[in-house]
């Protein structure tokens, strides 16, 4: 018994990492979105250049958004956007970091879209909330797809937005998540893909 | 027995350990991790807003309008502020130059405007040769090389200058703009400057005139900045005859438009006047107010 267990165990240490590595998924092409609508004008900008891992087996999963990437329809909103309102060269980047809540990952091997929640800390312009996510997971073709769609407030953040053009920025702007994530090994680098275009 | 009990309890325990202690460090920096692996810190990147457009006072900055973007410029110059309560201090007066700049390519950009002040048409053609950056192969200044021609198409006076061909009309400005953004708040430019005029009335004076210009900018909150030009004329002539231009401004920021209110002793707003023209003396309060706006056009969306 005693010497089963001596066998077993090596046995177990060596299976770990396998089975870990078949759980993490990284990108650093994710695609994130944000626009804001108001009566006067409609503001969005993409950033694809979005890394993220997520960890099924712990249920981790940690974003790293480097806000200079953000790229305006209009070339002053982009300047502004860097210059006054995020100040990228202070705080050049936004990070997420949290866990799933509830996430059985045996349903994930079944196809189709699989509604999850998301809960950390998302750090905003050098502020941190604890916020919760809705947003799906789908594995498909050996690739976790993640998406989520959610709402932040700029004032929450201490994203001051002057009296002048106050009408012009949405209270709330809405944020789009789109990631493929390639599976990770054990040991092997990290292969990123481009995020679907659209 | 008793021995392999230990060994084996202490193989569990190990066991147990190693596992736990990579968990452990997953969940408490999956994060730190994963901005170690995608963070560079020797990234190249390009400093930006280096000006707020692409006018500092007179000037212009190393800035160009972003690809696909059209600026249009309403400047503005009143009269003297020293010129008298009878013309309300100037402001009965008004010289106006109206221009349209497009950013063929990030870098590239091209302009036209006309002048008020001796019907005067110009274009020209800025192109951003360097750019400030930091990261590996770090760029210490930006440099903007800038070329400008100019016509003026006032009628000829019939009797003195019957003879004048339309090439007379013709004034050339080249300018090479040194730029370094030294803080998020003070910028500091240099602008070595020739001015070819193809046309003076008298002998004496000059066809090339050489100057040195500086320009800087200081913010002071977020939106508003202080601005600052002077144009140093070189030996000659048109130095001993004519002022070193110099300005004062501020700059405001609003959302799709800059203002920028300034007093000079330059009435011209093209490298054309203000270099080789400048006739005011600032600190006797021959200084003209002014103002440039500028309204910034998506023509081309980035995405």
């Amino acid at each position: 018994m005693r010497l089963v267990s001596l066998v077993l165990i090596p046995l177990l240490l060596v299976a770990a990492p396998a089975s870990f590595g078949q759980s993490k998924f990284m990108t650093k092409t994710g695609r994130v979105t944000f626009f804001s609508t108001s009566i006067i004008e409609d503001i969005e900008a993409i950033n694809n250049a979005t890394a993220a891992v997520i960890d099924l087996n712990t249920s981790q999963l940690a974003f790293s958004v480097p806000i200079k990437d953000f790229t305006f329809k209009r070339t002053l909103m982009q300047e502004h956007f860097n210059e006054n309102y995020m100040e990228s060269g202070k705080f050049p980047r936004a990070t997420f970091t949290g866990r799933f809540v509830g996430l059985d990952v045996s349903t994930l091997s079944t196809a189709g879209t699989h509604q999850v929640k998301a809960e950390g800390d998302l750090t905003l312009h050098g502020v941190t909330h604890h916020v919760t996510v809705p947003g799906t997971l789908e594995m498909k073709n050996g690739q976790l797809q993640a998406f989520a769609l959610f709402s932040v407030a700029p004032a929450d953040y201490g994203i001051e937005i002057p009296l002048l053009v106050r009408e012009n920025i949405a209270k709330i702007v809405s944020i789009r998540v789109i990631l493929i994530g390639d599976p990770v090994g054990g040991s092997a680098a990290p292969v990123s893909r481009s995020a679907s275009p659209n | 027995m008793k021995t392999l009990q230990r060994t084996s309890s202490f193989f569990f325990s190990l066991a147990v350990l190693l596992l736990a202690v990579p968990l452990a460090h997953a969940q408490t920096d999956l994060l730190g991790q994963l901005e170690k692996e995608t963070v560079d810190p020797q990234k190249r990147e390009v400093v930006a807003a280096t000006f707020k457009g692409t006018h500092i006072i007179n000037s212009q900055s190393v800035e160009t309008p972003g690809k696909g973007t059209l600026a249009f410029l309403i400047q503005h110059r009143f009269g003297t502020l020293n010129s008298g309560a009878y013309n309300f201090f100037g402001l009965d007066q008004a010289v106006l130059r109206l221009s349209f700049e497009y950013g063929l390519t990030s870098r590239l950009a091209v302009g036209v405007g006309r002048s008020s002040q001796e019907k005067t048409f110009d274009g020209f053609v800025k192109y951003r040769a360097i750019q400030q950056s930091t990261g590996t192969r770090a760029m210490p200044v930006s440099v903007t090389l800038f070329a400008s021609s100019a016509i003026t198409t006032l009628k000829f006076n019939a009797a003195e200058d019957r003879n004048r061909t339309t090439a007379s009309r013709m004034t050339y400005a080249y300018q090479a703009l040194i730029a370094r953004k030294f803080s998020p708040e003070l910028s500091v430019q240099l602008m070595p400057t020739l001015i070819h005029r193809n046309y003076v009335a008298t002998a004496p004076e000059e066809n090339d005139v050489y100057a040195l210009g500086g320009a800087l900018r200081q913010k002071i909150t977020k939106r508003t900045a202080l601005t600052a030009d002077y144009y140093y004329l070189f030996g000659g002539n048109t130095a001993s005859n004519f002022r070193n231009a110099l300005g004062l401004g501020v700059d405001l920021e609003t959302g799709g438009h800059v203002f920028q209110l300034h007093v000079t002793n330059s009435l011209g707003m093209t490298e054309k006047f203000f270099v080789p023209e400048t006739t005011g003396k600032f600190f006797s309060g021959d200084l003209y107010f002014g103002f440039t706006v500028a309204r910034n056009f998506t023509v081309k969306s980035q995405i």
